[in-house]
């Protein structure tokens, strides 16, 4: 079996699991797709899954009521090995990429990670994957009765519903406790459109010049046009905004239509997780920003004469 | 308590990357110790500076010839010894957790610090797999770390935010942008750390192949318009762009 591990938030299951099923049904590995869905209260998630997937597989405990790696990873590889896996797919978010590591060393088998195609031939698995920061794409290939692979957001298409829905079975899991103690959380969350959904993000760098200015700019032209807000992590790290917001390397990835850089440098951190996206727009006042070397559009202007008139000329 | 932290050398983020062939072509590139390494390194000074109770700092870097470099970067930094594994093959992380893993049982290591992302490879597999196969648990992502007696605690980032953390050694942390801010090697000590130990394993000694082949790679250019607007009306300039993204390229209704 293709075994899937479902990613799901809030009750819903993530569209990064509906990609993951495409990469599954395209790459030609054996056997059934199969979606494990872990967690506490999951059962409309696995209903969800069941519809895309041949099975579900349910583990719903409450000792997988909060992620964590070591756990997640035990719980992984028992049903991977129960089920004679073939392959492992995991979500490439930060957790995903956390403990799919820990889920090939229990298998003893190749991982092969944040990948954005797949292709199997026999028991070889090829895929691509960036690395350099997303300015190299690299083919790679790993082959053996079970690999594990970690597939990046935003890569395949979310899958439609199969012809009938999977039947759902619970499971039983051995699972370790987890010597890692958490000790508070705080969730930050946009009051906007995901970043990860956003078809036009808005993004705004130190050049805005201050968190009232950032509002008034980045909001401002985001709520005219429908868009998401991103920032860059000279922001984040001033406060002016949340690290939810955060788009790049040690942020999200994001590959919308359109992205609207407003006073963004454009430093290859940055770059690395926008420099995918369709259309790129960027208003800067210094004309030699590395930023203009990615744009579809230019605007070399400031941004508090330029963002004011956009926001003015965009209601109409 | 001992540390053992990894060290990989990468371009400098600044630098053009090319390819010849199929692979990248690093020949005449600057290249660096990785930034997310480098604050590993710092933390580990950091913990001893503090009452971390840290009897020896170790590095290790598994790579070619050159790599001594980077080890050399962190003995100036002030870590006491290097161990330097020399190869020109390229091994994927969870292949490369074994080395990890193998050195730091014979060393007595109870704190693995390593960067969070690799530069070069993108990977962020390396400390997860090594803390597996130790048996250990990892905190990735840490932006603050304290330590008091064997317990470790900080605050790290997770997918939906950031969370507060306590666990109790051993354990693999990696570091990212915010955890510090790494000290520049000074000359007296560039001096001292040429005199410290810097001991060449052999891979052989290890048992450890790559179990991912590489195949090809491929710079990602993406033909961009790089059509630039006048901006000195900027309400000309802000129509004509609102004129562009909703007809031409019709991203904007
Ligand atoms: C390990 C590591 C990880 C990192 N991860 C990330 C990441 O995930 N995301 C990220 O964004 N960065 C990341 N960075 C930081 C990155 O290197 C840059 O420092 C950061 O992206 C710069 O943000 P900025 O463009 O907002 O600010 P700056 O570099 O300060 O640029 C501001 C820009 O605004 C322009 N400007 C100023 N005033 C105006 C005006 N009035 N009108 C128009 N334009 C104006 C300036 O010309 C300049 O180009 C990382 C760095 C490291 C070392």
């Amino acid at each position: 079996m293709i075994l899937v591990v479902a990613e799901h938030a809030g009750g819903k299951l993530g569209k990064s699991t509906l990609e993951m099923v495409t990469a599954a049904r395209e790459s030609g590995r054996e056997g059934p797709i199969t979606l494990l869905v872990l967690g506490q209260g999951v059962a409309d998630v696995a209903t969800e899954a069941a519809a895309v997937a041949d099975q579900v597989l349910v583990g719903d405990l409450p000792a997988l009521a909060q992620y964590n790696p070591e756990v997640w990873a035990a719980a992984v590889a028992q049903i991977a090995r129960e089920g004679e896996a073939s392959t492992v797919l995991i979500g490439g978010s930060r957790s995903g990429r956390e403990y799919a590591p820990r889920v090939a060393v229990k298998l003893d088998a190749p991982y092969l990670e944040d990948v954005i195609r797949l292709s199997a031939e026999g028991d070889v698995l090829q895929a691509q994957r960036y690395t350099f920061l997303a300015r190299v794409t690299e083919t790679v290939q790993a082959s053996g009765p079970v690999i594990v692979a970690t597939v990046k957001p935003g890569s395949f298409a979310p899958a439609a519903p199969a012809a009938a829905a999977g039947e759902q079975y619970d499971i039983e899991l051995d699972l370790p406790t987890s010597r890692t103690e958490i000790t508070g959380k705080s969730v930050e969350k946009s009051s906007r459109v995901a970043l990860s959904e956003a078809e036009v993000i808005v993004t705004g760098g130190r050049g805005v010049g201050s968190p009232e200015n950032f509002a008034q700019y980045v909001e401002g032209l985001a709520d005219n046009i429908g868009a998401g807000v991103g920032a860059t992590r000279a922001v984040v790290d001033a406060g002016w905004r949340p690290y939810a917001e955060q788009v790049g390397q040690t942020g999200k990835t994001v590959q919308p239509k359109a992205y609207i850089a407003l006073g963004v440098s454009g430093a290859v951190q940055h770059l690395s997780g926008m420099g995918k996206s369709k259309n790129i727009i960027a208003i800067n006042k210094d004309a030699e920003a590395p930023i203009f070397k990615v744009a579809d559009y230019g605007i070399v202007g400031d941004v508090n004469q330029i963002v004011p008139a956009l926001i003015a000329a965009s209601k109409k | 308590m001992k540390i053992l932290t990894l060290v990989r050398q990468v371009p400098d983020a600044e630098a053009r990357v090319k390819v010849s062939g199929d692979r990248v072509d690093l020949d005449g590139t600057t290249l660096v110790i990785d930034g997310m390494d480098e604050y590993g390194v710092e933390e580990a000074l950091r913990l001893r500076e503090g009452d971390g109770n840290v009897e020896e700092i170790v590095a290790l870097a598994v790579g070619p010839k050159k790599v001594e470099d980077a080890l050399r970067t962190a003995l100036a930094m002030g870590v006491d010894r290097a161990i330097h594994i020399e190869t020109d093959e390229r091994f994927d992380a969870v292949s490369l957790s074994k080395i990890v893993a193998q050195v730091a049982q014979s060393e007595g290591t109870d704190l693995i610090l390593l960067g969070g992302q690799e530069a070069d490879w993108d990977s962020q597999a390396l400390g997860a797999a090594s803390a597996e196969r130790l048996g250990w648990p990892q905190l990735t992502w840490t932006n603050e770390l304290k330590v008091e007696g064997d317990t470790l605690s900080g605050r790290h980032d997770v997918d939906d935010g950031n969370e507060g953390f306590k666990v109790t050694l051993p354990a693999v942390i990696t570091a990212q942008q915010g955890l510090n801010e790494p000290r520049y090697p000074t000359l007296p000590n560039i001096m001292k750390a040429k005199k410290k130990e810097l001991r060449k394993d052999e891979l052989g000694s290890y048992d450890v192949q790559p179990a991912v082949k590489y195949l090809g790679a491929e710079i990602q250019t993406r033909a961009r318009l790089n059509r630039m607007i006048d901006g000195k009306d900027p309400q000309a300039a802000a129509e004509q762009l609102l004129d562009l993204l909703r007809n031409e390229a019709k991203v904007l209704a």
